[in-house]
């Protein structure tokens, strides 16, 4: 048995040595790992709106200077209130959906991204959703296209999603691209996309469920359907124009 | 001194003889953590759905588990018994850490996909039992390698069923990453396409084989099969 004394010297130097060596290299790595979370936030971002990418790139061939070179050139972000009123003086990129989701519903404000591919081309509009899959948070980035209505690009990530069940709504392509080409307003009137267990019945407006993966698939109609709807005051005001 | 010094003459600091092999050979089999002695199951039956993970998940244990041995053995002499423990965690939560902050600077996207299952490292029974059952009391060279050798017979186990599970639940191998291999399923691009192949048109994805409870039944399986050829293994009492 060791003295209480030597116990606690022990204790509070090893302690002290793990501390001073993790922090550092915390710091050291810091920001390198805040700029690959950037770029990994942006390139999921440019994914939703793949097909219209200049020369027919692929996200995944892009390199890290070329997504930041796109989302300079070919981006316009900004933040919109509840009421559909653009925020003066903030960006897209700053808003942390997650501390958002904790706020007052009043009080939120969204990220929104315009990517217009070149000068003369359609906009599009990108839009972030957040939700609840079956472990933790779900969220995604839907981008429509200039009617705001046709959703063009969708992707999906997840907190803590069971792998090759819930996982899939990140890691199978196949649940995003069905996406492409579905509508939010049926007869003019705000529906959103359902995620259909068993299968789409209505291609428009439905997409296939993934099987064992019920409340995920849940999970994202919910976010869908609430989290676009917090865009339709700007949504109105744009068409109004 | 001195015959501190003529130990250490007789005995290389790195030496590599039977005993050494032993430590390593012998958790693969004999000695299994997951199939003999049934530790870190946990972790087992909740990455393996996908061979990616599994193969990060076993360099990550093999990684924490020969270091935390090695700077636990260097430890040894002057760990205060009645925290062991503690400080034994607490050497494991730093290579964890390290692990993590590695990770997420040099690859961020396979950061994001494991970061929950590099945390579970810490409560992998496997890393702290082999501190306390090995590191504890012996050189650590040695400790280094019987943690090598722990971590290469968990690794080998979860592969295993990685394969096992991904192979009839997705009908693929390593998927998610730049190898994918896409093997029996029904859309172009599979080897074995079910639509057009006569043969295979019965098969359909397992989807038991994506829940934890298919590992069970898996790691079970490889249990008897290891009990019915290993003879050191089957209890005669």
């Amino acid at each position: 048995m060791n003295s209480t004394r030597y116990v606690l010297i022990f204790v509070l130097t090893l302690t002290a040595v793990v501390a001073v060596m993790l922090t550092s290299l915390r710091e050291a790595t810091k920001t390198q790992a805040a700029l690959n979370e950037e770029i990994f936030d942006k390139r999921a971002i440019l994914k939703a709106v793949e097909d219209h990418l200049s020369g027919g790139a692929e996200v995944d061939d892009l390199s890290d200077d070329e997504v930041l070179s796109i989302f300079e050139s070919n981006f316009e972000q900004s933040v919109i209130d509840p009421s559909g009123e653009i925020v003066d003086g903030m960006k897209a990129e700053d808003i942390d959906m997650a501390k958002e989701k904790k706020k007052p519903e009043e009080e939120r404000v969204y990220p929104l991204y315009v990517y217009s591919p070149d000068e003369s081309s359609d906009k599009f509009y990108i839009v972030s959703v957040r939700g609840n899959g079956l472990w933790d948070e779900i969220w995604g980035n839907i981008a429509f296209e200039e009617d705001l209505n046709t959703i063009t690009g969708a992707t999906f990530d997840h907190k803590g999603e069971t792998p090759g069940l819930g996982a899939e709504i990140k890691d199978n392509p196949a649940f995003s691209a069905d996406f492409k080409g579905t509508k939010i307003y049926r007869d003019g009137e705000y529906v959103s996309v359902t995620v259909r267990k068993g299968g789409a019945r209505n291609e428009t407006y439905e997409v296939d469920g993934i099987s064992g993966a019920t409340v995920t698939a849940d999970g994202v109609t919910a976010m869908l359907y609430s989290g676009i709807k917090k865009y339709e005051p700007y949504f109105d005001k744009i068409r109004k124009k | 001194m001195a015959a501190e010094t003529a130990t250490k003459e007789k005995e290389p600091l790195l030496a590599f003889g039977k005993k050494e092999r032993t430590l390593l050979t012998d958790p693969l089999n004999d000695n299994n953590p997951i199939t003999v002695q049934v530790l870190g199951i946990c972790s087992a039956l909740a990455v393996t759905s996908l061979v990616v993970p599994s193969v990060v998940m076993a360099i990550a244990v093999i990684f924490v588990c020969a270091f935390s041995s090695l700077f636990t053995s260097l430890l040894r002499n002057y760990i205060p018994k009645q925290v062991r423990m503690i400080v034994q965690l607490v050497i494991i939560a730093t290579l964890v850490t390290v692990v993590e902050l590695t990770l997420r600077y040099l690859n961020f996207p396979i950061y994001k996909q494991l970061s929950v299952y590099i945390g579970l490292i810490i409560t992998n029974c496997i890393v702290m039992g082999r501190l306390e059952a090995f590191a504890m009391a012996n050189k650590p060279w040695r400790s280094f390698l019987d943690g090598v050798g722990n971590g290469l017979g968990y690794g080998a186990i979860l592969v295993m069923v990685a394969v096992i599970r991904e192979l009839f639940g997705k009908g693929s191998l390593f998927a998610g990453s730049g190898i994918e291999m896409k093997i029996i399923g029904a859309n172009a691009g599979y080897w074995i396409n079910t639509t057009e192949n006569a043969w295979f048109g019965w098969y359909a994805n397992n989807n038991l084989m994506v829940l934890p409870a298919a590992a069970m039944f898996i790691i079970g399986i490889l249990i008897w099969i290891q009990r019915s050829y290993n003879e050191k293994l089957v209890d005669i009492s």
